[in-house]
């Protein structure tokens, strides 16, 4: 055996403590779900891991009244720095069954250990730590002073980054005040549902966050719920497009971060090493399941060969296999359905005239697996160069000029990110300012930091996540008017709609309420919400 | 060793840049190379630094780091009695364990030299054949500030006294100063001096002493302007400059070595040195090396450690990974 066929180095599984089947996590509690249970598999092996509740409109009815109950008697009453406290304390929760949510993670999406252990779950705990920041600080949001929060949230967050996607969806959330009602995607349920152990385990008030497993049909009715007050999605256009369609005239915020076909840009004078890197890192990176991923490399066509050729020696030290390996760069694609998306279209790609090229690797028999890809002699009108892929597999176009690449970058229906390879900072500047992309990463890519928005132009969507920015999305000016929610619509949601219209006027009152008790103490938040809610013993340790 | 690659010095800037190696000529090509980008460098080190060497893969490793180590004396108090057990401890690292192989060469002081090819005797030569070299360091080292005179004496008097490799340290003033022609008209006559009086080359190690370059763009004009110049070997640092060696520096002159291949076929060599103490560290390296320019690098003519404590952590290892159980300081001999 030679060396670089490292032995095997798995990350062992006997952290995790899973059980056969979960709930939904409704008011604090895990709670059987009415609809048709349903199966997570591991990607990796196609074996079952989980079976998980399915909700239907009847659980998303008490999972919306929860969370409005929740908001109207116990979070929207704590100070901010004491919402503060517990974002704080999950943060570091995260940070302590950090192994464990990797393995959780790694598993139950198919993406390596080495990416949630080193990426993901550090993500994840620095977006709480961040947000646990702003809680106390919401005057210099740039609403003007005293902003409220929104009221309700329904999120809905895709498989691509489960975790990750739930933190940059949760903490914001609550650091502003709201409360939430949050759908993992049907494919990577698992990470969620630990997370709701560990809200049950920093003590946080019954109803303050409610998660609710199942397909799109849970989706689209956790959406379209009129005790909403703001949605939250990640993912595909399609249906982010429906999302906008069935809740336009309800009067929620709506936030989109939907799909991209990055331009990563390579000019002759890039610092040509990292850029190999960078490219690599920018489309097999969570094995090109990215929204913003850089699915198009535009290079300049000087130095077309000499980069194919050096990316192709890159590609073929990258090892496929087996997530839970340390050693494992790619790991597997999350679904038998995303590997015939990834498949069709490289396949309509081939057919349109592009090579395909891929280092040589095995692939393991079970599983869902696809080798990294290259296709080369794209055309800028190919399927491959227009549609989202995402998937590991790269389109490579040329450009001659600075004004070419920003011409072939932006004729795209999205807009999320794009990459810049150059050593000339003057040009890189220039060339930010005219690209139509929410991100723009100068000599790097797939770079993420809680202080920095994220979001898209055009067909990737609207709204930004992370920063200021970010909590701004959930919050309104202290003098913006009260959500007009007609009570016809309230009463079709049957007692949870009751409850929301009490929730909606009374939120207002509570918060002048609370403006005028302002002086009183704050007592640790886990004495609140004892207060709030006294059927649960929650005298245990105070927040410090 | 390859040393019947007869390279006059100087030819491969002849070959690459024409008959007439002038400073502008120089220059042109140095500034021509791609830029380095710090932070994704080091981030790719960084990376490689991650990969997890277990079982079978760690026990070939181990044993590879002691084969390609220069065991190294470098003491203003070094006498020839440090030296002779030195030598012992290159011959015989771990009495306890006579399978544990030798190291590549001993490292020492030009007047060091008769007394290590004294003691190591018959097992004196070429550590592609299982023997143990003699390296000298030379050329003033470690700062190099010295008349070109006093450098070049100093070479031949270690390559007469038996050294079969010299480790040089570059002129890092004169490189600093942008005199890149000076740096490379010495690094050739350095070259020149290490002629053996049968006609072949002791190998020359070029020093760049990284931590006094300060960039990594440096690093990368100073490792091609060192093979320009014939050296057999690119080296990190003296370990006399703090940072000596560092991953991301070694990645990157790994790198230069690779598009020197990729251009020219030839082989160059890369010596990390100062500052690897440990066996993880050390495989860090030799994952690096791997990944960058292939399993084939990682022998004795290729690729060395230069180190004095890193042996002895090794042997630790060696011995845990032979017995389950860890020992510890007292187990292995200090020298």
């Amino acid at each position: 055996m030679s060396f670089l066929e490292y032995a095997p180095a798995p990350e062992s599984t006997s952290v995790l403590k899973l059980k056969d089947a979960y709930g939904l996590f409704i008011d604090g509690e895990f709670v059987d779900g009415s609809g048709a249970p349903f199966d997570t598999i591991a990607p990796a092996t196609g074996k079952k891991i989980a079976t998980v509740s399915t909700a239907d409109a009847a659980d998303i009815d008490r999972a919306v009244a929860a969370a409005r109950r929740a908001y109207d008697t116990t979070w929207s009453r704590l100070s901010g720095r004491d919402r503060g406290k517990y974002l704080f304390r999950i943060a570091r929760l995260v940070q302590e069954r950090a192994r464990e949510l990797a393995v959780a993670e790694s598993l139950d999406n198919g993406k390596p250990i080495k990416e949630t252990r080193d990426f993901d779950i550090p993500t994840v705990a620095a977006w709480f730590f961040y947000y646990a920041g702003w809680a106390d600080k919401l005057d210099h949001a740039g609403l003007g002073p005293a902003p409220r929060a929104l009221g309700v949230a329904a999120q809905v967050i895709p498989w691509n980054f489960p975790l990750m996607m739930l933190a940059w969806k949760i903490a914001p959330a609550l650091a502003a005040g709201n409360t939430v009602v949050l759908k993992p995607a049907e494919t990577t349920p698992l990470t969620s549902l630990v997370f709701a152990e560990i809200l049950q385990q920093a003590d946080l008030p019954a109803g303050v966050v409610n998660i609710v497993t199942g397909a799109g049909e849970t989706g689209a009715a956790l959406v379209a719920h009129p005790g909403v007050d703001k949605v939250a999605f990640t993912g595909s256009t399609a249906v982010g497009k429906r999302i906008a369609q069935t809740i336009a005239g309800q009067g929620k915020k709506l936030t989109l971060e939907l799909g991209g076909k990055g331009a990563n840009i390579v000019f002759d004078d890039a610092p040509i090493e990292q850029a190999v890197e960078g490219v690599v890192n920018g489309i097999f990176f969570n094995q090109g399941q990215v929204c913003c991923a850089g699915s198009r490399l535009l290079v300049q066509e000087s130095i077309h060969d000499e980069f194919l050729d050096r990316l192709k020696q890159r590609m073929r030290t990258l090892r496929v296999g087996d997530p839970l390996d340390k050693n494992t760069d790619i790991g597997a694609i999350n679904s038998a359905e995303q590997l015939q998306r990834i498949t069709a279209l490289t396949q309509a790609g081939i057919a349109e005239g592009a090579e395909a090229w891929s280092p040589e690797c095995e692939l393991p028999s079970e599983g869902f697996w696809f080798r990294p890809t290259i296709l080369t002699n794209v055309a800028t009108s190919n399927t491959v160069a227009r549609d989202e892929i995402f998937g590991p597999v790269l389109s490579v176009l040329t450009f001659r000029t600075p004004a070419e690449a920003v011409a072939k970058a932006n004729n795209s229906p999205y807009g999320l990110s794009a990459g810049i390879w150059s050593e000339k900072g003057s040009r890189t500047l220039a060339l930010a300012d005219k690209l139509k992309a929410g991100v723009i990463w100068s000599n790097t890519f797939n770079t993420f930091d809680p202080t920095s928005p994220f979001g898209g132009y055009k067909e990737s969507g609207y709204g930004r996540e992370g920063g200021r920015q970010g909590i701004g999305a959930y919050l309104q000016a202290a003098d913006a008017p009260a959500p007009a929610r007609a009570p016809g619509e309230l009463g079709a949601s049957g007692s949870a709609g009751a409850g929301s219209a009490a929730g909606a006027a009374s939120s207002v009152a509570q918060r002048v309420a609370k403006a005028v008790t302002k002086p009183a103490a704050s007592k640790s938040p886990a004495a609140k919400a004892a207060a709030a809610k006294p059927a649960k013993t929650s005298t245990r340790k105070a927040a410090k | 060793m390859t040393m019947e690659r007869a390279v006059a010095p100087a030819q491969r800037a002849v070959d690459i840049l024409g008959g007439d190696v002038s400073e502008s000529a120089l220059k042109g090509y140095l500034d021509g190379l791609p830029g380095v980008d710090a932070v994704g460098l080091e981030q790719r080190a960084a990376g490689l630094g991650t990969r997890s060497i277990k079982t079978s893969s760690k026990k070939w490793a181990l044993d590879r780091i002691i084969e390609l180590i220069d065991l190294t004396t470098l003491e203003g108090a070094d006498t020839p009695g440090k030296v002779r057990s030195l030598v012992a401890k290159a011959l015989v690292p771990d009495a306890s364990d006579l399978t544990t192989p030798r190291v590549a060469a001993v490292c020492v002081y030009g007047d060091m030299v008769p007394h290590a090819v004294e003691a190591l005797g018959a097992a004196h030569g070429d550590p592609d054949q299982g023997l143990v070299s003699v390296a000298a360091v030379a050329t003033a080292f470690p700062s190099g500030r010295a008349s070109r005179a006093v450098k070049l004496a100093d070479t031949r008097d270690a390559v007469a006294a038996g050294a079969d490799e010299i480790d040089m340290v570059i002129d890092r003033g004169a490189f600093l100063s942008g005199r890149w022609g000076q740096v490379f008209d010495e690094i050739v006559a350095v070259k020149d001096a290490c002629r053996k009086a049968d006609g072949s080359y002791a190998h020359l190690k070029v020093i760049l002493e990284t931590g006094e370059l300060n960039t990594y763009d440096n690093v990368r004009r100073a490792s091609v302007l060192a093979i320009l110049a014939g050296g057999d070997f690119i080296k990190t640092s003296t370990g006399k400059v703090s940072p000596a060696a560092t991953l991301p520096v070694t990645l990157l002159m790994l790198e230069v070595v690779r598009d020197w291949h990729r251009w020219t076929g030839e082989r160059i060599g890369v010596k990390p040195a100062g500052g690897i103490r440990t066996s993880k560290d050390a495989i860090k390296y030799l994952v690096t090396v791997a990944e960058t320019l292939g399993e084939e690098w990682l022998v004795p003519h290729l690729f060395r450690y230069g180190a004095s404590s890193l042996l002895n952590d090794v042997l630790l290892q060696r011995q845990k990974l032979a017995s389950g159980r860890y020992s510890g300081p007292d187990y292995v001999t200090i020298d």
